[in-house]
């Protein structure tokens, strides 16, 4: 068990290094570095348009250019980037001078919220929705949640969002339309976001149900008299969960990247919304942070509930020590 | 005689209960399975619309593609609720007919769409051909490839790489294509190595039969039901995430008609003109909802076993 759990966090390693130069890569891709493009403001930087920095500026943009390492070799800027993530310094914002880790520090918990407010959502709905359909098979109950599996995974959360928005802040003003704190505010965000990831989970969990029910230990239990509350909620819940908790692990790397899209709707001022100021306005330190934290996130996530799998199943566990 | 006339069960043949039908290919069982799904169906036929309104977008978009008006004639023009002055969704801020730019949208959706899912199932499908054919270092260095960049929650990657080209239509539709990529590399990669060791591939290569022509002859065909359905279901995830990036300002510049961008800028008069939105997102929403009925059926079609609604 222990020894699993020590491998899996060993793989953990060449992964977040790949992630760690794949952001590095990706943002040294752009045509001009970000000092470059600051003082080119918003203008395009294609190449087409040549900037000149006058000589009152040379010295500042000297500074710059140092201050963000750009002058160094690039192997060399790799380490000290490498360096400034082992010690948690993001760097910070080639626009406001901020330091990008108060920028996270004001702004996750609107993001984390919003997350947690969606996944709770889609655990609720997407097993409760799941399970009521397997066990109401072929009802219109059934019917009914299938295609709310097909329509949820199809509208655009922006959308959906634009509709609660017109029908409860501005039809019948009831919620704000506006998102900044908890509570009320996190209503209309919260099933926004967890609409799609609802109806992933419903969908799966009644397949995974479905082939439970089917199974011999469940008409053992049946036959026993157990009641039949106890079968569906004790027995056979436990089992379908199995492949749902993989899933909602991944569910939950798309509802962080969903909150970028929420947040827009909303006005929330969390993570998401910085990301995309930080992109229009080419504030790459910054994008480079974000996306980073993001795909850690990720991946811390993934790993926990890789773990949490062989605690589920113990099955898991005696096949992954083997190899 | 032709083999036609042999197949052809004759009248005097009809009332035998062993009667011999004409064989049919696995193809053509998938296609009977897919044309009794009637959600498959009924999606396709949606498509089908999309499709035409699409090509056909410059004659069946009434308005001329840039119609302009001095501010008096705005004030009469702007905002028309739907059916009015034969504008069947109404106008817009300004004065443009929005059903003229909802058709035009289709042509860029299915466009971004159709081109994202080019880039990412052939590149994905050429790299896990290649890494599950010939392992070693090849599939080692892949399949590196691939678990970094599914490191990165699906459009978040998009996002990164499209901040790394510049926001852009173009760019948008590159960077949707490149983050599909290790998706089928995986699923590619997985059917390969199984492919492989079947008998009739041995003997390919006991034949002496070049690896490419192996891959592309024998391998291939036997990986393509996964891919069908993986490109189905990615076309409409690359819709949804290509609207999602021009609701987010990242893709389309403002006079190009794409449905995200035009959402997002309808909110600033959601209050005055609900139709601008509504229209839209509602474009989105059927577009992307047929052709996951489309998927689900062809899924189902392919791949009854694996199918999760087939119960």
């Amino acid at each position: 068990m222990g020894g699993y759990i020590i491998r899996r966090l060993l793989y953990t390693i060449p992964v977040v290094l790949g992630v760690l130069t794949t952001t590095f890569i990706l943002l040294r891709l752009i045509p001009g570095d970000p000092v470059d493009l600051f003082y080119l403001g918003g203008q395009d930087p294609s190449g087409t348009v040549s900037f000149v920095v006058t000589p009152s500026q040379q010295s500042a943009y000297d500074a710059l250019r140092r201050e963000f390492n750009l002058d160094k070799h690039i192997v060399h800027q790799f380490f000290i980037y490498l360096w400034d993530f082992v010690r948690f310094d993001f760097g910070k914002s080639i626009r406001s001078q901020r330091p990008i880790n108060e920028i996270i520090g004001d702004h996750w918990p609107a993001t984390i919220q919003l997350t947690l407010a969606g996944m709770g959502l889609a655990l609720f709905i997407g097993i409760g929705a799941g399970v009521i359909s397997a066990i109401r098979h072929h009802t219109w109950i059934d019917y009914a949640s299938q295609s709310f599996a097909v329509f949820g995974v199809s509208i655009p959360s922006f959308f959906l969002g634009v509709i609660l928005v017109m029908i409860f802040s501005v039809g019948l003003g009831w919620l704000p339309a506006i998102s900044n704190g908890h509570g009320k505010e996190l209503i209309l965000p919260g099933i926004t976001l967890g609409t799609a990831a609802s109806a992933i989970l419903a969908r799966l969990m009644r397949s995974s149900m479905l082939d439970v029910l089917s199974r011999d230990y469940i008409r053992t239990a049946r036959a026993k008299g157990l009641r039949e509350r106890a079968v569906i909620w004790l027995h056979a819940l436990r089992n379908a969960l199995i492949p749902v908790v993989t899933v909602a692990g991944l569910a939950f790397g798309g509802l962080l990247t969903g909150t970028v899209i929420i947040e827009s709707v909303f006005t929330r001022q969390g993570l998401g919304l910085q990301l995309i100021d930080a992109i229009t306005q080419r504030d790459y330190p910054v994008v480079q942070g974000l996306v980073m934290l993001a795909a850690l996130l990720y991946a811390g996530m993934n790993l926990v509930v890789d773990v949490l799998y062989t605690y589920i199943d113990p099955r898991v566990r005696l096949v992954r020590a083997s190899v | 005689m032709s083999t036609d006339a042999l197949r052809e069960p004759t009248s005097a043949t009809a009332q035998d209960p062993l009667e011999l039908r004409p064989p049919r290919s696995e193809w053509q069982m998938s296609y009977r399975r897919f044309y009794r799904h009637k959600a498959a169906v009924v999606g396709l036929s949606i498509l089908i619309i999309i499709s035409i309104g699409a090509i056909f977008a410059d004659v069946i978009a009434i308005e001329p593609e840039a119609t302009f008006y001095s501010f008096d004639e705005l004030q009469t023009k702007k905002w028309l609720p739907p059916l009015t002055d034969g504008h069947l969704l109404g106008t817009d801020d300004i004065g443009r007919d929005v059903f003229s730019r909802v058709v035009r949208g289709s042509r860029v959706s299915l466009r971004v769409g159709f081109f994202a899912v080019g880039i990412a199932s052939i590149a994905g499908t050429l790299f896990g051909l290649a890494a599950g054919y010939f392992g070693g270092w090849i599939d080692q260095m892949v399949s590196r490839a691939i678990d970094v960049m599914l490191a990165f929650p699906d459009l978040l990657l998009a996002i990164a790489i499209l901040a790394a080209l510049g926001p852009s239509l173009v760019n948008a539709m590159v960077a949707l294509g490149l983050a599909g990529i290790p998706g089928y590399a995986r699923v590619v990669r997985g059917a390969t190595l199984a492919a492989r060791e079947l008998v009739y591939v041995q003997a390919a290569r006991a034949v002496g039969m070049s690896d490419t022509r192996i891959m592309l002859r024998h391998i291939l065909p036997n990986v393509l039901s996964p891919i069908l359905i993986m490109m189905t279901l990615g076309l409409g995830g690359a819709i949804l995430a290509a609207s999602a990036l021009g609701f987010l300002g990242l893709a389309a510049d403002p006079p190009t008609p794409e449905w995200g961008s035009e959402l997002n800028l309808s909110r600033a008069y959601l209050r005055t003109a609900w139709w601008v939105s509504t229209s839209n997102g509602a474009a989105i929403a059927i577009t992307v909802l047929s052709v996951n009925m489309v998927g689900d059926g062809l899924r189902e079609a392919l791949d009854p076993q694996a199918s999760s609604w087939a119960r």
